[in-house]
């Protein structure tokens, strides 16, 4: 007689990509390094944030980038410029980072220097609203950009992009004059699904905004400050 | 189109059960939940399954999907609602925003249907 079974999983169809992320996230702690995922759709500025990031916080953190791309090594090399670790992952047809191949861009980094030196690593995900959301990277925290002529409605549309984000940056601030978009109308609909991300309106063009964003990633690496203390007292 | 990703890993997911198993079954149906506030496309994880499947273990095994609507709760009205995705995640009575989600974060291999062929399901029989 032909019989059949059922086997109960109940296991997340990411799990793999999760327990990677749990692991990357372990040696980040262990070097007392805060990792954030930088995340947008393409062309709302996450290169010249991250510019902008480095000229104003590496004198003061000792920071490293992990660049997702896929193809080419072009925002790798404007952000080798500031004298950085600069690590290109090119994802192919991929069309996020996902927590394998941030690894390698890790074990590259602890290969080439001493890991334990850093305060920060930015991952600069490859430009999507959608996929980058679902795969996590070993982050502490996510950091999304929604640029000024994306439109009121991209939350809306885009939701759990949105939603689990920590940060969200208002990009191209300085275009507002010339646009018919409603800055608090965007606040409003991430507020909906979103109530306690931190929003900070932007420009990198006239620097509006960028001294709040620089706060909220000193106040990362702060609010982390007595973990690593306590790390090392158990070392 | 993740889901071609999703789809990698959801095989080696049920590879890695298939060769845990002391005989391994003639798999039939794979049942995954996929909630509604995820980035998964049920019909393009579908395709994606049925083109990766070909020429595996896996080959002529049936995919269902079933799919979990958006529930939140809304502490302050202190019960469930629908949010209404790309329109309206808050409350529809009180717009307290959408915070507690119960439903709709679902991406999960809930279960597996197998089966032995007939010579070993033979072995099983209780009076033998």
């Amino acid at each position: 007689m032909h019989q059949t079974f059922d086997a109960a999983l109940g296991i997340n169809l990411l799990h793999a990509n999760q327990e990677g992320a749990d692991h990357n996230r372990e040696h980040f702690d262990e070097w007392g390094i805060i990792c954030l995922n930088v995340m947008s759709s393409p062309g709302a500025g996450k290169t010249v944030l991250l510019e902008r990031t480095l000229a104003a916080l590496s004198s003061e953190l000792k920071i490293a980038v992990i660049e997702g791309d896929m193809t080419t090594e072009l925002d790798a090399d404007r952000l080798r410029k500031y004298n950085v670790p600069v690590i290109a992952i090119n994802t192919g047809r991929s069309c996020h980072l996902d927590s394998k191949m941030v690894a390698g861009g890790i074990h590259q980094l602890s290969y080439q220097y001493n890991p334990a030196e850093f305060d920060l690593v930015l991952v600069e995900n490859v430009g999507n609203l959608v996929c980058p959301a679902e795969f996590e990277v070993g982050e502490h925290a996510k950091v999304a950009l929604l640029s000024l002529t994306e439109g009121e409605d991209k939350p809306l549309k885009y939701p759990v992009m949105f939603q689990e984000a920590d940060c969200l940056l208002i990009t191209k601030m300085d275009l507002a004059p010339h646009l018919d978009v409603d800055v608090d109308r965007i606040v409003a609909n991430v507020r909906q699904m979103n109530p306690h991300v931190a929003i900070v309106p932007v420009s990198a063009k006239t620097g509006e905004g960028l001294d709040a964003w620089f706060d909220w990633v000193r106040f990362q690496i702060k609010r982390s400050a007595p973990a690593k203390q306590q790390l090392s007292v158990v070392h | 189109m993740h889901e071609t990703d999703m789809t990698k890993a959801l095989i080696i997911t049920v590879k890695d059960w298939w060769e845990s198993q002391p005989v391994p079954p003639q798999i039939s149906c794979i049942h995954l939940i996929v909630g509604k506030f995820t980035c998964v496309e049920p019909v393009s994880l579908q395709f994606a399954f049925n083109v990766q499947k070909q020429n595996t273990f896996l080959e002529g095994v049936e995919l269902a999907i079933q799919e979990t609507p958006l529930i939140a709760f809304c502490h302050h009205c202190q019960q469930d609602y629908f949010p209404e995705m790309g329109c309206q995640y808050a409350c529809p009575q009180c717009q307290y925003p959408m915070e507690d989600i119960r439903s709709g974060r679902e991406l999960k291999i809930d279960r597996i249907e197998y089966s032995f062929e007939t010579e070993d399901s033979a072995a099983y029989a209780p009076n033998l």
